[in-house]
C-alpha cells in the first residue's frame, strides 16, 4: 500500500470483493432497483416487536446471506466492520453478537459503508485473509431517533430525504478475481455552516466535492477515467449543488455522476422528496445493484463516495451546524 | 461563481438552490381542512346550545369530542395522512394538539407503559402546556395588579 | 328536548366559522413553509399568541364573531386559558390566577391524556406509505 499525494492510498495487491448481499424494506422493493436486492421484506417489523429489533434482524440476515453466497464460512473471516445510525450502533452490535467474528463498530453516519470497506480493505491487504463489512438503517427507527413520531401529522420539507430501510454487506478477500478495491481516499470533515437538518444534501455536498477533487489531484485520474462516480445519499438537492461546485472547480462530471439516494427511489411515484439516505442506502445500492453491474462488466471502474452528516439530535437542538464527511473507494475489474 | 468561497456565500447559494414547498397548494388545503374542522366544532357547539348547555360547557364538550376523534384517527394510522395533506389545517386546530400527544405515546410503547407511553407522551405537546399555562398565570397576575376593566376587555 | 336543526345548521354562522378557522390555519401553513419552525414551536407560538390576545380582550371579538372558528384552533386554547385565569382572579384573587386557566382547559387536557393513553394501548404505529 502506498500513499499518493495528500490523502489517497493505492493498494499493491488490491483486495477482491468476493460477494455482496442486500435486504431491503417494502418501499425500496417498489423502487427502480427492486429486482436487484437479495430479499425484500414485506413489513417493517419483520415479525419483531420493535423497529430496533427489526433493523438488527435485517443486518443479521444480510450478513448470513453474504456468508452463504460467498461460500466463506464465518470461521474463515478474520474481522468485521459494521455500523448503523442508532445510538451507540446497537443495530449492528445486537445483530452481529451471535456471529463470533472479531468486531469493530464503525460510525460515519451515512458514510459508514464506504468507511467500513476502506478499513476492511486495509486489513485485508495487510494481515487478514477475509474481512466482512455491513451497515444498515431503518426508516422507522431513524425517524423515531432523529425526527418525529411516525403518527405525527406533519409535512416533510421538499429538501428532506427518506431514510432507507435496508442493509448491505460485503466480504473482502486477499485472493480472487475482482472486482478489486484499488484505491481509497479517506475524507476530511468539512463544515460550511448548514444548520437545517432537513437539508442534509446541502450539508454534505462540500465534503463530497472536497474528497472528489482531492482524489483526482492525488491519483492523477480525471472524471472520464470512471464509468460511474456514485455518491452515497446526497439526493436531488445535493446532486445539483455538486454539479455546480465541480463545474466551478473545472471538472465536468455531468455524464457519469449519480447518487444512491436518487437511484433507489422513484421521485415521482414514491414521493420521497430529495431521495433516499441512511447507512442502508449506499450499502444496499452498492451490494444490490452496482456490484452486480461490475461483476457483469457493464461497468468496469467506479468511484464510490459515501457521504455522512456527523450530527445528532442534541447537536441540532443546540443550534450547531452540520459537519459533513465523504470517503471514496475506487473499485475496478 | 464558486459557491464554496465562504460559509456565507454557500448558505445563500443553498437557500436559493433548495426547492420551495408548494405554498399556494398547501395554504389552500390548510384553509379548507382547517375551516372544516372548525365548522364541525361549531355544529357540535350549536347542538350543545340547543340542548341547553352554557357556552363554557359547550366549548369543553367540543374540545373533548374533537380530541377524541383525532386520537381515534391517530390510532387508526390515518391522522398522519390527513396531516401530510392538510399541514397546518389539521395541526393548528385542537386536533393537532391531540395528535401530538397520541403519536409519541404510540411510538414509545415499545419502551414500556410507564416510562415509554407515560413519560414520552408530552415530548411534542409538553411545551404547549408549559407556555400556555405559564402565560395564563402571568395574565391573571397582571390583571390582578391592575385590576381594572380598562386594561382588559374580558 | 327537541333540537331545532335550523339553528344548528344556520349557514351564516357556519360560514363565518369556516372562513376564520381556515384563515388561522393558513397563517400556520405560511409559518411552516416560510420558516424552519418545527410543529412544536408553531403550536407554542399559537397558544401563547392566543393567551396574550385573550388577556388583552382582543380575541374575545373574534370569538364573538366566528365562534368555533376562533376557539377550535390552538389560539382558542390559549384564549381559554387566559380567560379562565382572569375569571379565577375575579372570583378568588391570586390563587385564581393559578387555578383558573387550567380549570377552564381541564376538559381538553384530560381528554388528550386519557385518549392518548388509550390509543397507545390498543394500537401500534405503522410505517408511512408516503
Amino acid at each position: 500500500m502506498k500513499k499518493l499525494g495528500n490523502q489517497t492510498y493505492s493498494f499493491d495487491s488490491p483486495p477482491t470483493i468476493v460477494d455482496c448481499a442486500s435486504i431491503v424494506g417494502p418501499k425500496e422493493a417498489q423502487g427502480p432497483l427492486g429486482k436487484y436486492f437479495d430479499l425484500c421484506i414485506d413489513d417493517e417489523f419483520w415479525g419483531e416487536k420493535t423497529w430496533e429489533k427489526a433493523e438488527s434482524k435485517i443486518i443479521k440476515e444480510t450478513v448470513n446471506t453474504v456468508i452463504a453466497k460467498s461460500g466463506i464460512s464465518s470461521a474463515q473471516i478474520d474481522c468485521c466492520f459494521a455500523g448503523d445510525l442508532l445510538n451507540q450502533c446497537i443495530s449492528s452490535s445486537f445483530g452481529l453478537r451471535e456471529l463470533s467474528i472479531p468486531f469493530f463498530g464503525v460510525f460515519g453516519a451515512c458514510s459508514t459503508f464506504v468507511e467500513s470497506m476502506s478499513l476492511a480493505a486495509i486489513c485485508t491487504e495487510s494481515f487478514a485473509e477475509n474481512t466482512l463489512c455491513a451497515t444498515s438503517s431503518h426508516f422507522c427507527s431513524a425517524e423515531k431517533q432523529f425526527r418525529f413520531p411516525l403518527e405525527l401529522g406533519n409535512q416533510r420539507p421538499q429538501s428532506s430525504q427518506w431514510t432507507v430501510t435496508g442493509a448491505g454487506s460485503a466480504i473482502l478477500s486477499k485472493t480472487g478475481s475482482g472486482p478489486y478495491i484499488t484505491m481509497i481516499t479517506p475524507g476530511k470533515i468539512v463544515d460550511m455552516g448548514i444548520k437545517d437538518g432537513n437539508n442534509m444534501g446541502a450539508a454534505m455536498a462540500p465534503a463530497f466535492c472536497d474528497t472528489l477533487t482531492t482524489h483526482f489531484l492525488d491519483s492523477g485520474r480525471n472524471p472520464s477515467y470512471y464509468d460511474a462516480i456514485i455518491s452515497g445519499d446526497l439526493g436531488y438537492v445535493g446532486k445539483e449543488i455538486v454539479l455546480d461546485i465541480m463545474a466551478s472547480k473545472g471538472y465536468n462530471i455531468k455524464s457519469n455522476y449519480n447518487d444512491c439516494g436518487i437511484l433507489i427511489f422513484d421521485k415521482l411515484k414514491q414521493d420521497t422528496h430529495s431521495g433516499g439516505s441512511g447507512c442502508g442506502c449506499c450499502a444496499s445500492v452498492f451490494s444490490g445493484y452496482l456490484f452486480k453491474e461490475l461483476r457483469a462488466r457493464k461497468m468496469k471502474r467506479i468511484l464510490l463516495i459515501a457521504t455522512g452528516a456527523l450530527m445528532n439530535s442534541t447537536s441540532s437542538q443546540q443550534g450547531e451546524s452540520i459537519p459533513g464527511i465523504a470517503h471514496a473507494i475506487s473499485i475496478e475489474i | 461563481m464558486n459557491p464554496l468561497e465562504s460559509k456565507q456565500t454557500y448558505q445563500q447559494y443553498v437557500e436559493q438552490k433548495s426547492p420551495n414547498s408548494p405554498i399556494l397548494k398547501n395554504c389552500f388545503n390548510a384553509f379548507w381542512v382547517g375551516g372544516l374542522i372548525c365548522t364541525l366544532g361549531q355544529i357540535i357547539s350549536n347542538i350543545c346550545k340547543e340542548r341547553g348547555f352554557d357556552i363554557a360547557t359547550s366549548g369543553t364538550i367540543v374540545s373533548i369530542i374533537l380530541i377524541g376523534i383525532a386520537a381515534f384517527l391517530t390510532g387508526l394510522n390515518l391522522f398522519n395522512k390527513i396531516g401530510k395533506f392538510a399541514g397546518a389545517g389539521s395541526l393548528i386546530p385542537i386536533t393537532g394538539f391531540a395528535n401530538s400527544i397520541v403519536s409519541p405515546a404510540m411510538e414509545y410503547k415499545s419502551e414500556g407503559y410507564v416510562m415509554g407511553v407515560g413519560g414520552k407522551m408530552f415530548t411534542v405537546a409538553g411545551p404547549v402546556l408549559v407556555f400556555g399555562i405559564s402565560a395564563s398565570i402571568l395574565i391573571g397576575i397582571i390583571y390582578m395588579i391592575f385590576a381594572t376593566e380598562s386594561i382588559t376587555l374580558v | 328536548m327537541e333540537i331545532d336543526w335550523a339553528n344548528v345548521f344556520e349557514i351564516s354562522s357556519l360560514l363565518k366559522c369556516f372562513i376564520v378557522g381556515g384563515l388561522i390555519c393558513v397563517i400556520g401553513q405560511i409559518l411552516i413553509d416560510k420558516t424552519k419552525l418545527t410543529p412544536a414551536r408553531i403550536l407554542v407560538i399559537f397558544v401563547t399568541t392566543g393567551a396574550i390576545l385573550g388577556g388583552l380582550g382582543i380575541y374575545q371579538y373574534l370569538v364573538d364573531f366566528a365562534g368555533a372558528g376562533a376557539t377550535v384552533p390552538l389560539t382558542g386554547f390559549g384564549y381559554n386559558l387566559a380567560k379562565g385565569a382572569i375569571e379565577g382572579v375575579k372570583q378568588s384573587g391570586l390563587i385564581g390566577a393559578f387555578t383558573g386557566g387550567v380549570k377552564a382547559a381541564a376538559g381538553g387536557i384530560a381528554a388528550a391524556v386519557f385518549f392518548g393513553y388509550l390509543a397507545a394501548l390498543i394500537s401500534k404505529p405503522k410505517m408511512k406509505k408516503q
